[in-house]
């Protein structure tokens, strides 16, 4: 199974990742194990810029040949950016979950070090302790 | 711990992600699953298949007990090794398996049932069986293998001695011949040409071997799913089962009513279904982006009109299309398109003649409307 899982990264129970952008937004994907699971893409909807979310929110959709999976907007915020290249090539999400694949950015007055998200090692214990 | 098939090591070295299918632990991909379709539409791919259930049926009336049981006429099989697909139905009509016969000798027919419905079907055959002096024997040793896609013939007769290789390339589509103690069918479940290979399990792990030696892919089940949607044909469980009669599941050309003496079980339901039915098996192909799936909604004229509706049966991305495809239950309209519901919303989808995609080729015109 792949299961990379990057340090510099915070992760949350329905295996989005979290990045804080320089520009003090928050960059939102899923994780390798997520796309993983997932299978290979063939379907990526990300929300429209602009789109205010509350925390917990389904606000992207993930669907490969196998299932549709929602993905959860981590905080409350408002859509700054999304990552149009998916729509086109949602096999980038495959190839590249941390990079290319990156779904949408947030405006957020919430933070990356909230207690609800994981560490990488907390995260990579809750995948071990799922897979049971 | 599920049943293994005697590749199943094989598929664990290969990096296969496995997954429970019908109590059995089968390969669904070895990686990427669209990867494995395009290698069976575009060259060579090969399919575990040996949780299938391989049945000999012996006897001096087994002909005669096979045109009782099946719902399509063995009396059409007049030569050696000619195969034919059929329903095996209940009396209500309703679907108890699909199979392929395979007519091997006046007194010896070859059926390959389902894997999920093995031990219904043992029992339901054996329980007929009885009236005619015929012979169940469940051939357990045997694996299958098929392999598939437009170099699939050229690269499995090499499997075979020089002396049988000729022999093997000039069987006709839908027929198969024993080669010592293999038995290789032009058959298949993919819209590709190629071989289903029954050999003995002893055998297996070699021939996939050599098999990959000539460049042919490894595919999983997904792969099997795609392809087998795209080329039309149902999948026991999710297009029919034994609620609907082969006649509302895009099964009537399988059922032989003629000749009319022909007593076969579930004949009589048929008939009566085929004066009364108001529901029929369609394909779709989705005008949006997004997916069909099986179990959502179809409405049929709008959706307007509560309680006229139909189920998508089986539903996927169709990598050669790079659309959404379906199978779907509805009632008979003269509409060219439907409403599906797709977690929540409603979208278009045209209605179309299966199959989608035969031999490498599109069979349905996908220029108008689509992705944006």
């Amino acid at each position: 199974m792949s299961n990379n899982i990057p340090s510099d990264l915070k992760y949350t129970k329905s295996h989005e990742w979290v990045r804080q952008a320089q520009n003090g937004a928050l960059e939102v994907g899923i994780t390798d194990h997520a796309q993983s699971a997932l299978g290979d893409l063939v379907f990526v909807e990300v929300p429209d810029v602009g789109r205010a979310l509350k925390a917990g929110e389904a606000c992207a959709v993930v669907e490969s040949v196998k299932a549709a999976s929602d993905v959860y907007s981590p905080l409350a915020g408002k859509v700054v950016a999304n990552n149009g290249a998916l729509i086109a090539k949602p096999e980038l999400l495959n190839e590249d979950p941390y990079g290319a694949g990156w779904l949408f950015r947030l405006e957020t007055s919430g933070s990356v070090d909230a207690g609800e998200f994981m560490s990488a090692s907390a995260y990579e214990s809750f995948v071990a302790e799922e897979a049971k | 711990m599920g049943l293994k098939t005697p590749l199943y090591d094989t598929h664990v070295r290969e990096g296969a992600k496995i997954v429970d299918f019908g109590g059995w632990d089968m390969p669904l991909h070895y990686g990427s699953q669209i990867e494995e379709h395009h290698a069976v539409r575009r060259d060579a791919g090969m399919f575990d298949v040996s949780h299938m259930c391989i049945v000999d049926l012996t006897g001096a009336r087994v002909r005669e007990f096979l045109r009782v049981l099946l719902a399509n006429d063995v009396g059409r099989l007049k030569t050696p090794g000619k195969a034919l697909y059929s329903c095996m139905l209940l009396p209500s009509g309703g679907v108890i398996d699909d199979l392929i016969v395979y007519y091997l000798s006046e007194t010896w027919f070859r059926v390959v049932v389902n894997a999920g419905t093995r031990d219904k079907d043992l029992a339901w055959i054996r329980r007929h069986a009885a009236d005619f002096d015929v012979e169940v024997v469940e051939r357990k040793e045997l694996a299958m293998i098929a392999v598939q896609g437009p170099n699939a013939r050229r690269k499995a007769a090499l499997l075979l001695k020089p002396e049988q290789q000729a022999a093997v390339l000039e069987l006709k589509p839908f027929f198969g011949a024993a080669f010592g103690s293999w038995f290789v069918a032009r058959t298949g479940y993919t819209g590709e040409d190629g071989f289903e290979i029954m050999l003995p399990a002893a055998d297996a792990a070699d021939a996939w071997n050599r098999l990959r030696a000539q460049g042919v892919a490894p595919a999983g089940l997904g792969a099997r799913d795609t392809l087998r949607l795209e080329a039309g044909m149902n999948l026991y469980g999710n297009d029919m089962d034994e609620n609907f009669h082969p006649l509302e599941s895009g099964l009537a050309w399988t059922v032989a009513f003629e000749p009319k003496d022909r007593d076969f079980i579930g004949r009589e339901a048929l008939e009566r279904a085929q004066r009364e039915s108001g529901r029929e098996l369609v394909g779709l192909l989705l005008e949006d982006r997004g997916v069909l799936r099986s179990h959502q909604k179809v409405l049929v004229g709008g959706g307007t009109v509560a309680g006229i509706s139909g189920e998508v049966t089986s539903g996927t991305f169709s990598p050669t299309l790079n659309r959404s495809i379906a199978l779907a239950r509805v009632p008979k309209t003269s509409l060219p398109t439907v409403q599906v519901d797709i977690r929540g919303k409603s979208h278009a989808a045209r209605i179309v003649k299966p199959p989608f995609v035969r031999h490498g080729k599109p069979l349905i015109d996908i220029s108008q409307g689509g992705l944006t």
